[in-house]
């Protein structure tokens, strides 16, 4: 697999470690009354699509950027390559 | 000997013999040969035996798709089974053996298995090796396993050279038959960078099979002329003797290129090379199949092209009277070849309703019964049921073929293919040379033009454009057994039958039976077995499905996969900065991840590990030991909001700690369960140092940056590994500071006051050499660790160890390093093993609830506050002479040792010098309530029960006055 890292240009799969769900960015708020079970979704569910998923790689034999990776899990194909801090931001993380 | 070479022909030099044996027996063949043709040249029809029935099988096929002729090449570590004599180029002094044949091929005393063949049916194992099941390891694997073995795997590493390479092209043409020269030649022309590879040696597809004409001259003079122009161009990368094996993500293939049979030669034997490509052509060509009738496998049944392969390539006749049995117009082409050649022939045309019923003689054909009643005697017989296009680089990416009624195979289906893949002439179905020539210049042109090269239409050469002609004709009804598949034994029998036990889907047929599931992967047998389950079922072959082609096309072998990384190149050695002064000075290493660590240094008289460790221990909490611990990851961590970015990634709080100082943290995973240990040092406001475990390293390195970049995107810090650029050792005992003042420069104070525990902070060494001191302490002991620049490691131990001199100094390895944390009742990876939480390890207070930090959430989980809950607490022997074993489960004092008795488990032992008697940390429910109280430390497995009595984990100076002096 190639993915097309937005600083580096296409690299070959085999510089990355993958993680898996993207929604892993979204970590819950502790002080909200359902952090409980808002963690316990967090850390133990997970979308299994077949189809567009998105998902984070760490660019661990290169510059060690996590990326966050929109790739067709029936065939492979990648749509979109994004800097996972990018794309953090664009879902309200900050500090 | 019986030479049924030709006198003039062929693409072989008969100036240039070759020397080789077969089965022991010296023949000779000629430069240009392969095995196959050599055998074939020199009247050897009987060349193995079969997989089940060990019936005596011929060379059937001339290319990769061969399933009998497989046999055993080289000798001793180089020995290398199931090799397709098909594709061994002849080489001087090669030496094949033929398999699956004791004592030898022609007195096989597995031979009567054939007549066995009613009882050993499809299924024959699953019914008959069911019970009594004790029987199975002794008695029936071993027996089955050495009936049906094919070769043999030499038992010692393969001495040879294995490479791998990475190749970049914009167009990668696969095949180099008429379609695949055609589009390498368009695409050359226009300047791209091209790569154009193929299995054979020699390129030009099926043209050098046959008599075809190219611009009304003899083919093969097309195929030199192409040839030679692409070796001219520099943008062209030939490789011939290269398979593209697999069809992997993106435009990327798998390749494996064979640049010698012949062993002990110098550079690689092979080169799995991946290659990167922009556009491909797939120009695979297409496999002949056969057609099932009875003992349709005796040696001398052959493939039509592959009896024209050996007369117009190889100049050898596959026999004198040759029967050809086909059901399309492009066998019809062997009556003319093999006619001219000199043979006699004698057609069968199944579209004229004539077949072949049974086949005569047994190691070899002696004749065909037709099913008009009709005998002929015939030395060799060609058959053709048409042929299958080479589709499966285009299923290598889930495409699923087609079935095309009117040319009876299966077609690459054009929607599953990615756009960056195009097939070309025989593999698309175009099997005649014109169709071939027309789609590679076609498809070389959209290739590259949609690439930006400029590229000009060129007129085709001239060539047949015949239609094939074919109707269907698959298999002969009759009583005999009708092979499908060579190579595993499956006949049309087989099929029917798992068709009558109820094996309705295509897959579980091929699993039932083994159809094509041998070394072939099914290319003959795969669509014949198809057409006879939809035989017994009634349907067409496109209700009853298709099978999906997986890489790789043909065997890779293991050694081409790894390449160069074998022994040290797979898994380098890190050598730490102490490495050559233990060495020298007699330490035995341990490896720890690849690290190389001095697990204890010998001194001359001491009889085992257990005296050095012992002495070790002793000598360090007596006066001062010193131990290498470089290889703990280090991790500089740097920016404004350095200490928020720790209170995040740590249980307990960072952003508190005072400059100059270090702090031990625990880091949770964020399901709550403890990921990894060490100690911070805050060395200035925006600058830390975290330490973790040697093991942890790189995991945790990975999650701070997924901390930082996916949770915290904002927070100004920046991490980097330092892991290898700084030495760092521990300098532990009552002396540590004395011998450390002879070092470090006078200017710095590290008395117990200036500098005392848990302090640290940036020194000079030595006069000037930049350094850090921690006051930290594993052992227990008044204890620092030093770092210096790695490049000073090797000096600074030598520093040490002459300074330490006059305090008996020594270097400790890591079983007494692990030795002193056991009796200070640390934790490490063995209480760290992924199942603990911060509350087991007697930790839980260190969480802090004021901030929010990884894995606080799910910490507070029910199940893992349990009232009696496993709690980290100390073991002792009660009867001190008892060894503790590591592993060892807890069980009450009058229990029964079982599940539901358990009550936890032992995770670390040692022996304590201190305490003279071992001792161990463990796991126990309600541990810290239950101090005093006697339980059984049980191991099972290792059959071990002694009592023990649960006590503080804190063995040796619990108050820890030792460190703080």
């Amino acid at each position: 697999m190639i993915i097309n890292h937005p600083l580096l240009g296409p690299r070959d799969a085999s510089e990355f470690v993958v993680l898996g769900d993207a929604s892993l960015i979204d970590r819950p708020n502790r002080k909200s009354e359902t952090a409980a079970r808002d963690f316990y979704e967090y850390q133990y569910l997970r979308n299994n699509p077949a189809g567009e998923h998105r998902e984070l790689w760490f660019h661990e034999q290169g510059d060690r950027s996590w990326l966050v990776v929109t790739r067709n899990t029936l065939t492979h194909k990648i749509t979109h390559v994004e800097l996972a801090r990018e794309f953090a931001r664009s879902q309200g993380r900050s500090k | 000997m019986n030479s049924t070479r030709l006198s003039s022909g062929g693409l072989i030099d008969r100036t240039q013999p070759i020397n080789f044996t077969f089965d022991g027996k010296a023949y000779r063949g000629l430069e240009g040969d392969t095995l196959a043709s050599a055998l074939i040249a020199n009247g050897v029809k009987l060349v193995g035996r079969s997989f089940k029935y060990h019936r005596p099988r011929g060379i059937m096929s001339a290319g990769s798709e061969e399933p009998n002729a497989l046999v055993e090449i080289h000798k001793g570590e180089s020995c290398e089974p199931n090799t397709r004599a098909t594709m061994i180029k002849l080489f001087e002094g090669l030496d094949a053996r033929s398999q699956n044949s004791w004592p030898n091929l022609k007195f096989d005393i597995m031979a009567p298995l054939d007549r066995m063949a009613p009882f050993l049916t499809a299924g024959f194992y699953y019914k008959t090796f069911m019970w009594p099941a004790a029987f199975w390891e002794k008695l029936y694997e071993p027996f089955i396993r050495r009936s049906a073995g094919l070769g043999s795997l030499a038992k010692t590493p393969d001495p040879d050279q294995y490479d791998n390479g990475f190749l970049h092209c914009d167009v990668l043409v696969i095949g180099a038959g008429a379609a695949g020269l055609m589009a390498a030649v368009t695409a050359g022309r226009s300047g791209a960078q091209v790569i154009i590879a193929d299995e054979d040696f020699k390129m030009g597809g099926r043209l050098l099979n046959e008599t075809h004409t190219i611009d009304n001259d003899h083919g093969i003079y097309w195929v030199s002329k192409s040839v030679a122009e692409l070796g001219t161009m520099p943008n062209v990368r030939m490789m011939p003797r290269t398979t593209v094996f697999g069809a992997l993500d993106h435009g990327t293939y798998g390749a494996v290129q064979t640049h010698s049979d012949a062993i002990a030669v110098s550079g690689p034997r092979q080169t799995n090379w991946r290659i990167f490509a922009k556009r491909t052509i797939l120009a695979a060509g297409a496999v002949e199949r056969p057609i099932a009738f009875a003992n349709n496998d005796r040696p001398g049944i052959m493939l039509a092209g592959a009896v024209r392969a050996y007369a117009n390539r190889f100049g050898a006749l596959t026999g004198k009277k040759i029967a050809l049995l086909a059901n399309n117009d492009s066998a019809l082409r062997t009556i003319e070849d093999l006619t001219a050649a000199g043979a006699e022939t004698h057609l069968i045309d199944t579209r004229t309703g004539s077949h072949i019923v049974d086949v005569k003689g047994t190691n070899s054909v002696r004749a065909v019964v037709l099913n008009s009643g009709e005998k002929i005697n015939v030395d060799c017989v060609a058959v053709s049921g048409g042929w299958n296009p080479n589709v499966h680089l285009t299923c290598h990416k889930r495409g699923r073929p087609v079935w095309s009624d009117e040319l009876s195979c299966f077609l690459p289906n054009p929607d599953d293919l990615s756009a960056d893949m195009k097939v070309a002439g025989a593999a698309n179905g175009r099997f005649s040379t014109h169709g071939a020539l027309q789609d590679g210049a076609r498809l070389a042109i959209d290739a590259v033009s949609a690439l930006g090269f400029d590229s000009k239409k060129q007129s085709l050469p001239q060539a047949e454009d015949s239609p094939p002609n074919i109707h269907a004709f698959w298999f002969v009804e009759g009583k005999k057994r009708a092979w499908v598949d060579f190579q595993n034994d499956v006949t049309t029998k087989d099929i029917k039958l798992a068709h009558q036990e109820g094996f309705i889907s295509v897959e579980h047929l091929k699993r039932y039976t083994t159809l094509s599931m041998a070394t072939d992967q099914g290319k003959l047998s795969n669509v014949v077995g198809m057409a006879v389950m939809a035989d017994a079922t009634g349907k067409t072959i496109a209700e009853t499905g298709t099978t999906i082609f997986r890489p790789p096309y043909t065997p890779v072998s293991i050694g081409a996969l790894a390449g160069p990384h074998q022994g040290k190149d797979f898994k380098p050695t890190r050598l730490t900065p102490s490495h050559q002064y233990a060495a020298e000075n007699g330490a035995t290493f341990v490896e720890t991840g690849y690290w190389k660590r001095a697990q204890w240094i010998a001194r001359p008289g001491e009889q085992g590990w257990r005296d050095s460790v012992d002495r070790e221990v002793l000598m360090t909490r007596n006066s001062v030991g010193i131990c290498d611990v470089t290889t703990l990851g280090k991790i500089d961590v740097q920016g404004t909001d350095a200490g928020k970015f720790l209170n995040f990634v740590y249980a307990n709080t960072f952003s508190t700690l005072k400059v100059g100082k270090c702090r031990y943290g625990l880091m949770l995973r964020e399901d709550g369960m403890a990921m990894d240990d060490g100690t911070t040092a805050r060395l200035s406001e925006n600058h830390y140092v975290m330490t973790t475990t040697t093991a942890n390293a790189v995991s945790v390195f990975r999650h701070l940056e997924f901390c930082r970049q996916c949770l915290k995107p904002d927070m100004d810090v920046h991490l980097i590994s330092v892991t290898e650029q700084w030495a760092q050792y521990a300098v532990a005992g009552p002396n540590a500071r004395k011998l450390l003042q002879h070092i470090v420069d006078p200017e710095f104070d590290i008395s117990n006051s200036a500098f005392p525990y848990m302090a640290c902070g940036e020194i000079t060494v030595c006069k000037g050499t930049r350094a850090r001191l921690f006051r930290l302490s594993f052992s227990g002991e008044l204890a620092y660790e030093i770092s210096v620049p790695a490049r000073y490691g090797d000096s600074l131990i030598t520093a040490l160890m002459d300074a330490g001199k006059k305090y008996d100094v020594i270097p400790y390895g890591t079983e007494a390093l692990g030795v002193m944390r056991i009796e200070k009742g640390h934790a490490a990876g063995n209480e760290l093993n992924g199942q603990t939480t911060a509350k087991h390890l007697g930790l839980g207070k260190m969480i802090s609830k004021k901030k929010d930090c990884i894995g606080n959430v799910l910490s507070e989980r029910e199940s893992l506050n349990l009232e009696d809950g496993l709690e980290l607490v100390g073991f002792k022997p009660v009867n001190k002479s008892e060894k503790l074993l590591n592993g060892a489960h807890f069980i009450g004092i009058d229990d029964d040792a079982n599940a539901e008795t358990d009550q936890g488990y032992m995770s670390s032992v040692c022996y304590s010098p201190m305490l003279k008697s071992y001792i161990g940390l463990g796991f126990i429910k309600s541990g810290s309530r239950r101090k005093g109280e006697i339980v059984q430390a049980i191991d099972l497995l290792r059959g071990s029960n002694v009592e023990v009595e649960i006590v503080s984990p804190h063995f040796f100076d619990p108050d820890g006055g030792r460190l703080r002096v």
